[in-house]
């Protein structure tokens, strides 16, 4: 059952060039969240900080009652068995086959006999949909499949929360549709809290219960999704608008005349209209309340095609 | 990178840093014996051949070198003496240095540094496994168990080529060369010179594993990282050797 990962007045800088400061911001148990933001907005650093891989210049991130920033190497390594983390490329290790990789963490930290892991590796790897390639190495495989494989890895040990990096990039639509929806379908199935940190936007709209964004060295806003999804902030709109009109510049920012102009511009557009459908888990999954509730919402707001069959 | 003046008082600090991590490690458990075996036989697989192709021409030349100046001065017999003496002193602490760094830690780095950019250190750590206990300290100890043995086949090599060029194209007196053996060398000095492969196996592989776990920047940063291992490496251990070579002098009595 989900654990609650609370972030308080973080700042981290990398020699005199400050990353994001004050950032602030709860991530509700069992719930899913996405981290948006430009390219080079420090999201991976986040993600780094949040699992202790980085030290925060100031800020605390308290997980079940302790501050992770101040604990000792040793206490570390015990909090980072509550985390999975999917890396951008899946980080698996090149040396060993992917029913290896899976199984690494059951054998590092778990006294279960061959055949249980065996058990628990299959189970993950069926999930992930990649029955069938346990003897091949992560060189021999492509990019989904390394990114899945790497999934199946951070669920092994049963994590209470999952960090996503970019699990979009280097993906085709396709592909990404299908991990999403993997995305939707594991939170249905095991709780965990989950962090997503991306800059797909269409995964943004209909994945999360919440979306954070992060621009120009700090949170700009964190909350439900609908709020963000109807929100006036300039930013806001124009990340997830996808457009060039707004304070988000090539080379980051631009300067404030020209952004009022553009703001002015797109104005006559009018607002933004009603949120996108939210993803659902699939047929075959059991829906948890949360699940259930989500769902009947969604059918109040968009007509019945999204019900659950 | 910038530059900056407390910059290389960092790096050597982090370097002890981790040289004492990798010294806490130590007798934690489990230990990674698996680990540890095939670090072994790969750093020796790496290092055995170039080592004997080294060692002979090593041994050789000082032979040559011996040879013509114990023929001027009449003393041919001391020419094993002195050949067995350079040898198992300074020649084979050196070549067993050059290699275990040339081949062995660079090896140990590029591989650590591959798997840094790749985040598979990264994700280790998420695993909730200290990338020092479970990959460093098995290939710390690999390569000190390696640089040992190594430091054994150079000298026996390497006095194998002096035997071999002294009598067989000087036309020394075999005899005479095997006989003079232990009127310089003592059995000390062989102990001495695994002691110094002993350390310098350590040194090169913790060089090496710190410099492939602090790689960024790409397949660049691996690249750049074996590069500096090697150099620091080397200096490092030319240094070690002579402070090691002073101190026996000191607490040796010897020969002659």
């Amino acid at each position: 059952m989900g654990v609650e990962i609370c972030v308080e007045g973080l700042t981290k800088s990398f020699g005199h060039q400050v990353i994001w400061q004050d950032v602030s911001l709860t991530l509700p148990a069992g719930e899913v969240s996405v981290m948006l933001g430009p390219s080079g907005t420090g999201k991976s650093v986040f993600l780094k900080t949040l699992v202790g891989l980085l030290k925060p210049d100031r800020g605390s991130i308290t997980i079940q009652g302790r501050d992770i920033t101040r604990l000792r190497e040793r206490d570390l390594y015990e909090v980072r068995k509550l985390f999975g983390v999917l890396f951008q490329d899946g980080a698996l290790f090149g040396s060993m086959n992917l029913y290896d990789n899976i199984a690494f963490p059951l054998r590092e930290h778990t006294r279960k006999s061959e055949s249980e892991i065996r058990r628990i590796v299959l189970e993950k790897m069926d999930m992930v949909g990649l029955l069938g390639a346990e003897g091949k190495l992560p060189g021999e495989i492509s990019g989904g499949m390394r990114k899945r494989a790497g999934l199946a890895r951070a669920l092994v040990l049963d994590p209470e929360i999952i960090l996503f990096d970019e699990p979009d990039s280097g993906l085709d639509p396709v592909r990404v549709a299908y991990l999403n929806q993997l995305i939707v379908d594991l939170n249905a199935q095991i709780d965990a809290t989950f962090l997503i940190v991306t800059h797909d936007i269409a995964s943004a709209r209909q994945v999360p219960d919440n979306i954070g964004l992060l621009f120009r060295r700090e949170l700009v806003m964190f909350g439900p999704r609908e709020k963000l999804l109807a929100s006036d902030e300039p930013v806001v709109r124009q990340f997830l608008n996808g457009r060039m009109q707004g304070p988000i510049g090539m080379a980051e920012e631009k300067d404030a005349a020209q952004v009022e102009q553009e703001l002015a511009q797109i104005d006559e557009d009018g607002p933004a209209g009603a949120p996108a459908p939210r993803l659902l888990p699939g047929p075959g999954i059991t829906r948890p309340p949360r699940w259930e509730a989500i769902a009947r919402r969604e059918a109040e707001l968009h007509g019945a095609e999204v019900t659950s069959p | 990178m910038r530059l900056s003046p407390t910059g290389a008082l960092r790096q050597s600090g982090n370097l002890f840093a981790m040289a004492l991590d990798v010294v806490r490690s130590l007798p934690r458990r489990p230990f990674q014996a698996r680990e540890f075996i095939q670090q072994a036989w790969f750093v020796a697989s790496v290092t055995i051949l170039p080592t004997a192709l080294v060692s002979i021409p090593f041994g050789a030349v000082i032979a040559l070198q011996i040879g013509s100046l114990t023929r001027q001065l009449g003393a041919q017999s001391f020419s094993g003496a002195a050949s067995v003496l350079a040898v198992l002193r300074e020649a084979s602490p050196i070549v067993t240095a050059l290699l275990i760094a040339g081949a062995g830690g660079t090896a140990i780095c590029a591989d650590l540094g591959a798997r840094k950019i790749r985040d598979e250190i990264d994700a280790m750590q998420v695993l909730g496994i200290d990338p020092i206990h479970r990959l460093v300290v098995p290939r710390v100890l690999a390569s000190m168990a390696v640089a040992v043995l190594l430091n054994g086949l150079v000298s026996v090599v390497g006095v194998a080529g002096g035997y071999f060029f002294n009598v067989v194209l000087q036309h020394g007196t075999p005899g005479a060369y095997l006989a003079s053996f232990t009127t310089l060398a003592q059995l000390s000095d062989l102990w001495a010179a695994e002691i110094k492969a002993l350390v310098f196996g350590a040194i090169a592989a913790i060089v090496a594993s710190y410099k492939g776990l602090t790689a960024q920047g790409g397949p660049k940063g691996v690249g750049d990282a074996v590069n500096q291992s090697v150099v620091i490496t080397f200096m490092l251990l030319f240094v070690t050797n002579f402070v090691m070579t002073a101190v026996y002098f000191q607490v040796v009595p010897q020969r002659g």
